[in-house]
C-alpha cells in the first residue's frame, strides 16, 4: 500500500509524466472498446506490437510512417509555442508534395545539388503559404484556426489542379510524372529492383528486410529539424521572442518586441516544416503526386504528436515515432483479427482528450484513494 | 425597527486553499443599521471572508448564521435569499448588456414559458433607483456609463433582490472624492432604512468617516473589533500592519531648476472605439521631479501612456524627450531614448509569467549586444545579471529560475521594478506601482521611486489612488477627459480642488 | 435564365443545411464560453448514426432523432472535459475530431461486415421533400423547392428559435451573461458549470442534426469522406456571422451560394474553367470575407476560457 501511495504522490506531483498517464489511459481504453465489440483487446495489443517490432521491416515502415509525423507535428508545436494553432499543417503539407513533385520532375541535376534544391525550394514555398496564414492574423485580425482551415482546401485543390496540368502530368492517369532519379531520397531505390540487388539481398536477409520498406534519409533530416527546432526555442534570441508572443502577447509587445512580425516569422517557420514533410514523402516514399480527394491526414496527426509530445522538440520526436507506430502497427490488425483499424484512431482520440485536461489525472488518483479508504474501512 | 438585533454573525470561520490558510477562525458580528467595516491589507483575507459570506466560496469550518439561524450557502443564491447583497471591487457587470439586463440577471421577471418581460422589471428598477436617488437609466448599456454609474449599478442590484445586508469590497478604489461623499450619503440612507452595510477597505480616512465598526483583519485572523469613533487613524493602522507605520513619506526636494525633460504638445490619441481618447494634451515633465498624472479611470491616461510608450499610435501632437522627438516611435525605439515604464498592470503588460525571473529580467534587452551574441543567447550573463538584482531590489524566493507566476504581487512589481530601474532611465513611467500590494511592498516601492528621484531622474506617476499621487508628487497635473486640466504643487493641494477638477468641474 | 437561378438558390440551400446545424451549434456552444473546434468530429458521428438508423430503422426522423443523440453524447464528452476539468478547450475538440471518424468507421466495419461506407438508405425511407410536386413543373418555385428536404426546413426552423431563446428568454440572458462574464454570472447565483453543460450537449445535438442531414438527405448513405471538413467550414460562419444565429444562417448562405456557384459553372464546359480552380472558389472567397469584415465581429469575452467555481477572484 505504501507503495502505491508514493507512486501516486510521485504522479500528482509531477505533471511532466501525464502525457505518459494520458497515453495508458487511451491504450487501456481503446482494449476496453476492443472488448465491448468482442475482441481480445490482448491479443490486439500483441498483434499491434508483432506489427511494430515482429520483423525488420515492420521497423523500417515504422521510421517511414514516423517521419512525416515527426515534422508535421514539429511544425504544429512550433507555431503554439507562439500562441498560434496550426491547424494549416495538413495544406502545408500538400504544398510540400507539390514543390517536390514540380522540381523533382522538371529537370535532372546532380543528386548532391537536386535533393538541397528541392529542400530550399520546399521551405521557401510552403514557409510562405504558411506566412500568409501569420500575415493575415496580424494585419487583418483573422483567426488563424479558420485561414487554416481554408487554406487546407486551397492546396488540396491546387494540387489536384498540378496533377491535371499537361506538362505535369503522366498521360491517361490521374497522378504526374515520377521524380528523377537525382531527387529520390529512398536507400538504394534503383540497386533494390536491379537484378543484381536482388540477388544481393537474397544472401543477405537482414538488408533484404530493412530495405523491404522505402526506406529512406528523410528520418535523418527529421531529427536535424528536431535539433534546430530545438536549438531555435531554447538558445536563440527569435526563440526567446517567439516563446514571449506565445505566452503573452501584451508583455511582449509592452517590451518592444513586434508581435505580428513573430506571428508571420513563427507561420514561415512551421509552414515550411510541414512542407518538408510533404516534400519528403514524395521524394522517399511516392515519388510522385496523384489526385486527392480528402486530406490524407499528417497535418491533423501531426495535432496529436504535437499534443502528445508536449509542445517540445523532443517530445515531438518520440510522439512522432509512438504515433507512426501506432499507426503502422494497427494496420496489421485488420488482416490478423478482422478488427478495425480504426481503433488506433480513438486510442488517439482519448490519449489527446486525457492531455487536454491535465486535471483529471490528479482527480482520478483521489477518486482512487478514495475508494482505497473506504475499502479499508 | 430593532437596531440592536444582529443582521449577520460569523463563528469561527474557516476557509483553506490547499495548504494556505486565507482565513482563521473568523468572529464577526454586524448589527442592523450598521456600517461595519472590515479593515486590512491587501492579501490579509478581507475578501475570501466575504465571498464565504456571499456564498461563493464554501466554509472549510466554522458557520454563519443570519438573524441568529444558522445559515448554509452552497451559492451566491442561498445568500441572496437570506437578503445578503455583494458589490465587488471588479464590478460584476456584463459589458455589453443594459443596466435592466444586469440587474435582473438571475432574478428575471418572465411571462409565460421564461420569455422575459423586461417592461415590469424596468418599472421595478426606476421605481428603486428613485427611492434611492440613484439616477439610473435602465436603458443604458455598461460600456457607455461612467464608474460611478456603474457601482450604483452594482448597488441596485442588491437592493432589486431585496438584500438588508450589502458587502461593499473596496468600493471607494475608483471614484473621486466628491463620488466618495455621495457614496456615502447612499450609505447613510441604505442604514437609515435599516439595512446593514459591511465595508471593506484599506483605507484607514474613509472608515474614520463613514464606518460605525471596524474589524481588523490581518494575515487571516481577526486582530480586534473597535468602535471607530473611539480610535485614531494611527491605532487602525498599528493594527492593520502589527507594527507602526509612517503615514506620510518623506518624498525628497523639489528640483533646483525647472529644466524639462519630457515635452507634450497638442498630443492627440484614438482608443480601440476610435474615439479621440487624448484631446490636445500638453504636458512638461521637468529634470529630477515626481510628476504625478490624477484622474478618474478612463480620462485617457491608459491611451496617454501607451501613446508615450510607442503602445499605441497617435493621431497629431509631438512628443519630445531630451528634445528630440520620439512621436510614433516603436516601443523599442522609446525605450532605447531612455524611457522605463512599471505598467498598470503587471501580469497582463509587465511579466511572461511563464518565463523565470531571469528571462523577465531581459524583456526589452534580450537582443542587445549584452545578453546576445549572433542571435545566441548568453544564459550566463544573464544569470549574474539577474542574481544581481535579485540581491539589490530585495526579490524572494532568491531563485532566478522560479517562473515569475510563483512569486507574489509584491515581489513580481519588484521584477519590473528592478528592471525598469536597473536600465537608469531619464523618465520612469510608473502606473499604479502599488496596486493590490501589502504595506511593505509599498513602502519599497515608493521608496524605491524616490530614490530614483534623487539620482536626478524623473518620474511620471499615473495612478488612480489620490493620496499615492498625492503623498509622492513634487507636482501633480489633472487629466479629464483627454485634457491636462490643471496642474498644482504637491505640497500646497487642497484634497476636495483636485477631486473637482478630476470630474471636470472647474 | 430564371431557373438557372432557382436551380443555384436550390442548390445553395442544399449545400447550407448541413452547415446551418453546426453553425448553430458552434453559436450555443461559444456564447455560453466553450469553443467548439470538435463540430466536424459530432458531425460525422451523427452522419454514421444517421445513416445506420436509417438502414435498420426506416424511419427518417427517428434515424435524425438518434444522429442528435449521438452528437449529444460527443457533446457531453467535450463538455466533461471543458466544463468540469478545465480544459483546453482547443485541445479536447482535437481530440473530439479524432473520436467522432474514429468510432464512428469502427461502428460501421462492426456493423457493415468491415465497410467503412454504409448501405443506401431506400429511397423512401430518406428524408422526405415536403414540397414536391407541389409547384407546376418548369416553373422558378418548382426548381428551388421541389428537391427541397425537410431537413432544410427544419434547419431553417431551428434558426429562429435559437435565435428567440438566445434574445427573448431567462435561459438566453443567463447563455450570454455566461459566456461574458461567468464570474459575474455566478455572483447572481446562476449555475454557470450547468449552463455551459447543456450548452456544449446542445451543440452537440446539432452537430449531430446537421451530420444526419447529409447522410439521410443529401445523399443516402455515411463514407469516410461524406464530411470531410464542413465542421470546419461551420466555424468559419460562425466568426463570420458574428456569433449570431441568423448572422451564422447568413453565412452558411453564402458558402452554399459559392458551391452552387461552382456546380453551376463546371456544367458550361465552353467555358473552359479547370474544374480544380473553381473549386477553390467558397474557400477563397470565405477568406476574403474574413479579411474585410472580422475585425468588426467581437467573440464573447470569455469564449475559451475555462471557469472555475471557486477559482480566486
Amino acid at each position: 500500500m505504501e507503495f502505491f501511495k508514493r507512486i501516486k504522490s510521485f504522479i500528482s506531483s509531477n505533471p511532466k509524466l501525464f502525457p505518459l498517464i494520458s497515453i495508458i489511459i487511451g491504450l487501456v481504453s481503446g482494449g476496453i472498446v476492443l472488448l465491448l465489440a468482442g475482441y481480445n483487446p490482448f491479443q490486439a495489443y500483441g498483434v499491434i506490437l508483432w506489427g511494430i517490432f515482429g520483423k525488420v521491416s515492420y521497423l523500417s515502415y515504422t521510421i517511414v510512417k514516423a517521419t512525416p509525423l515527426i515534422l508535421t507535428g514539429l511544425s504544429i508545436t512550433f507555431a503554439f509555442r507562439t500562441g498560434l494553432f496550426n491547424i494549416g499543417s495538413e495544406g502545408q503539407f500538400i504544398m510540400g508534395t507539390i514543390v517536390a513533385a514540380i522540381f523533382g520532375s522538371m529537370f535532372s541535376m546532380p543528386i548532391y545539388l537536386h535533393i538541397p534544391f528541392i529542400l530550399i525550394m520546399t521551405i521557401a514555398i510552403t514557409g510562405l503559404f504558411g506566412a500568409v496564414i501569420g500575415f493575415l492574423k496580424a494585419r487583418f485580425g483573422v483567426h488563424e484556426v479558420i485561414t487554416s482551415i481554408m487554406m487546407n482546401w486551397i492546396a488540396l485543390y491546387l494540387r489536384n489542379y498540378f496533377v491535371r496540368v499537361s506538362w505535369l502530368a503522366k498521360p491517361n492517369s490521374e497522378q504526374t510524372k515520377f521524380i528523377f532519379d537525382s531527387a529520390v531520397i529512398t536507400f538504394f531505390d534503383k540497386f533494390k529492383m536491379s537484378n543484381e540487388g536482388i540477388e544481393w539481398l537474397r544472401h543477405h536477409p537482414f538488408c533484404k528486410e530493412l530495405l523491404r520498406a522505402p526506406t529512406n534519409a528523410g528520418i535523418l533530416i527529421a531529427i536535424v529539424a528536431v535539433i534546430v527546432v530545438f536549438l531555435i526555442l531554447n538558445k536563440t534570441t527569435l526563440g526567446y521572442r517567439l516563446k514571449a508572443v506565445g505566452f503573452n502577447p501584451d508583455a511582449a509587445k509592452y517590451g518592444g518586441i513586434n508581435v505580428n512580425k513573430s506571428f508571420v516569422t513563427s507561420m514561415f517557420i512551421a509552414g515550411s516544416l510541414s512542407g518538408l514533410a510533404g516534400a519528403l514523402q514524395v521524394m522517399a516514399v511516392s515519388h510522385n503526386i496523384s489526385i486527392l480527394s480528402v486530406m490524407e491526414g499528417y497535418g491533423f496527426d501531426g495535432i496529436a504528436v504535437a499534443l502528445i509530445g508536449g509542445s517540445t522538440a523532443l517530445g515531438n520526436l518520440w510522439a512522432g515515432i509512438f504515433f507512426g507506430a501506432l499507426k503502422y502497427g494497427g494496420t496489421k490488425l485488420q488482416p490478423m483479427m478482422g478488427a478495425p483499424f480504426e481503433i488506433i484512431n480513438i486510442m488517439i482520440g482519448v490519449i489527446v482528450f486525457f492531455v487536454a485536461m491535465p486535471k483529471v489525472i490528479p482527480y482520478l488518483i483521489s477518486l482512487f484513494d478514495k475508494k482505497g479508504e473506504k475499502n479499508a474501512k | 425597527m430593532e437596531r440592536n438585533s444582529v443582521a449577520i454573525e460569523m463563528r469561527n470561520a474557516t476557509k483553506i486553499f490547499g495548504s494556505f490558510v486565507a482565513n482563521d477562525k473568523i468572529n464577526l458580528k454586524v448589527m442592523k443599521g450598521e456600517i461595519h467595516a472590515i479593515l486590512g491589507e491587501n492579501g490579509a483575507g478581507k475578501s475570501t471572508l466575504m465571498n464565504m459570506l456571499y456564498g461563493l466560496y464554501s466554509l472549510t469550518s466554522g458557520s454563519i448564521l443570519v438573524e441568529g439561524v444558522e445559515k448554509k450557502f452552497k451559492s451566491p443564491s442561498d445568500a441572496i435569499a437570506c437578503g445578503i447583497g455583494m458589490v465587488h471591487q471588479h464590478f460584476m457587470l456584463i459589458k455589453p448588456f443594459t443596466i435592466t439586463q444586469n440587474i435582473i440577471l438571475g432574478s428575471e421577471v418572465t411571462k409565460r414559458y421564461g420569455i422575459l418581460d423586461y417592461h415590469k422589471a424596468k418599472e421595478k428598477i426606476v421605481e428603486l433607483s428613485q427611492k434611492y436617488r440613484l439616477n439610473i437609466d435602465p436603458d443604458a448599456k455598461i460600456n457607455q456609463i461612467s464608474v460611478g454609474m456603474q457601482q450604483r449599478v452594482e448597488i441596485l442590484k442588491a437592493l432589486y433582490r431585496d438584500a438588508n445586508t450589502l458587502i461593499l469590497d473596496e468600493p471607494t478604489a475608483v471614484l473621486t472624492p466628491q463620488e466618495i461623499t455621495e457614496l456615502g450619503k447612499i450609505m447613510k440612507s441604505l442604514t437609515a432604512e435599516g439595512k446593514s452595510i459591511i465595508f471593506i477597505s484599506h483605507k484607514l480616512k474613509e472608515i474614520k468617516e463613514l464606518a460605525d465598526k471596524c474589524t481588523v483583519v490581518r494575515k487571516g485572523k481577526v486582530i480586534d473589533t473597535i468602535d471607530v469613533a473611539n480610535a485614531s487613524i494611527q491605532e487602525m493602522a498599528t493594527m492593520m500592519v502589527g507594527r507602526p507605520v509612517i503615514l506620510n513619506v518623506d518624498k525628497g526636494e523639489k528640483p533646483q531648476e525647472e529644466i524639462p525633460l519630457l515635452e507634450i504638445k497638442n498630443l492627440c490619441v484614438r482608443n480601440e472605439k476610435n474615439l479621440l481618447a487624448v484631446d490636445h494634451l500638453n504636458l512638461t515633465a521637468y529634470k529630477g521631479e515626481i510628476l504625478g498624472l490624477a484622474g478618474i479611470d478612463g480620462n485617457g491616461q491608459t491611451e496617454f501612456v501607451q501613446a508615450l510608450t510607442g503602445l499605441m499610435p497617435t493621431e497629431s501632437g509631438q512628443i519630445l524627450i531630451n528634445n528630440e522627438d520620439i512621436t510614433g516611435c516603436s516601443p523599442k525605439e522609446v525605450n532605447v531614448h531612455g524611457i522605463g515604464h512599471i505598467p498598470s498592470d503587471r501580469q497582463k503588460h509587465g511579466l511572461v509569467l511563464e518565463y523565470s525571473v531571469q528571462d523577465n529580467t531581459i524583456l526589452q534587452s534580450y537582443n542587445s549586444g549584452l545578453y546576445s551574441k549572433k542571435c545566441i543567447l548568453q544564459k550566463n550573463v544573464i544569470k549574474d545579471h539577474a542574481k544581481k538584482l535579485i540581491e539589490s531590489f530585495d526579490i524572494r524566493p532568491t531563485d532566478e529560475n522560479k517562473a515569475a507566476r510563483d512569486l507574489s504581487g509584491g515581489n513580481q512589481q519588484k521584477v519590473i521594478l528592478a528592471r525598469e530601474i536597473d536600465s537608469s532611465p531619464d523618465l520612469l513611467i510608473a502606473c499604479q506601482p502599488t496596486r493590490g500590494l501589502d504595506v511593505g511592498a509599498i513602502e519599497y516601492i515608493q521608496k524605491s521611486l524616490i530614490e530614483h528621484k534623487k539620482a536626478g531622474k524623473t518620474i511620471l506617476l499615473v495612478s488612480l489612488e489620490l493620496d499615492e499621487v498625492m503623498n509622492l508628487s513634487d507636482r501633480i497635473a489633472v487629466i479629464h477627459s483627454g485634457k491636462i486640466v490643471g496642474i498644482v504643487d504637491g505640497d500646497k493641494c487642497d484634497r476636495n480642488q483636485i477631486g473637482l477638477m478630476m470630474s471636470g468641474g472647474c | 435564365m430564371l431557373s438557372n437561378i432557382a436551380l443555384i438558390i436550390g442548390t445553395t440551400f442544399m449545400y447550407a443545411t448541413p452547415l446551418i446545424y453546426c453553425a448553430l451549434a458552434g453559436v450555443v456552444s461559444e456564447k455560453s464560453g466553450v469553443v467548439n473546434i470538435g463540430l466536424e468530429g459530432m458531425m460525422t458521428i451523427g452522419a454514421f448514426i444517421g445513416a445506420a438508423c436509417g438502414v435498420y430503422m426506416g424511419d427518417p426522423f427517428l434515424a435524425f432523432l438518434f444522429a442528435g443523440i449521438a452528437g449529444g453524447l460527443m457533446g457531453l464528452l467535450h463538455a466533461l472535459a471543458c466544463v468540469s476539468f478545465s480544459a483546453d478547450q482547443v485541445v479536447s475538440g482535437v481530440a473530439i475530431n479524432f473520436l467522432g471518424p474514429g468510432l464512428a468507421l469502427f461502428l460501421s466495419r462492426l456493423m457493415f461486415h468491415g465497410a467503412t461506407t454504409t448501405p443506401s438508405v431506400t429511397l423512401s425511407d430518406k428524408m422526405p421533400r415536403i414540397l414536391s410536386g407541389v409547384f407546376p413543373g418548369k416553373s422558378f418555385l418548382y426548381y428551388i423547392f421541389d428537391n427541397m428536404y425537410a431537413t432544410t426546413y427544419i434547419a431553417l426552423l431551428l434558426v429562429v428559435i435559437t435565435w428567440f431563446v438566445l434574445n427573448k428568454t431567462v435561459l438566453g440572458l443567463r447563455l450570454c451573461a455566461v459566456g461574458e462574464h461567468p464570474a459575474a454570472a455566478q455572483t447572481v447565483g446562476i449555475n454557470v458549470l450547468k449552463i455551459r453543460y447543456w450548452s456544449v450537449v446542445t451543440s452537440g445535438i446539432l452537430s449531430g442534426f446537421g451530420g444526419a442531414s447529409l447522410s439521410l438527405a443529401i445523399v443516402s448513405n455515411f463514407r469516410p469522406t461524406l464530411v470531410s471538413g464542413q465542421g470546419f467550414i461551420a466555424l468559419a460562419a460562425v466568426i463570420f456571422g458574428k456569433w449570431k444565429p441568423f448572422g451564422a444562417l447568413w453565412a452558411c448562405l453564402l458558402f452554399g451560394f459559392a458551391q452552387a456557384l461552382v456546380i453551376f459553372l463546371g456544367q458550361y464546359h465552353q467555358l473552359n474553367l479547370p474544374t480544380d480552380l473553381l473549386n477553390m472558389l467558397p474557400y477563397v472567397l470565405t477568406i476574403v470575407i474574413l479579411v474585410y469584415f472580422v475585425g468588426k465581429s467581437v467573440a464573447p469575452s470569455a469564449d475559451g476560457v475555462p471557469f472555475e467555481k471557486e477559482q480566486k477572484i
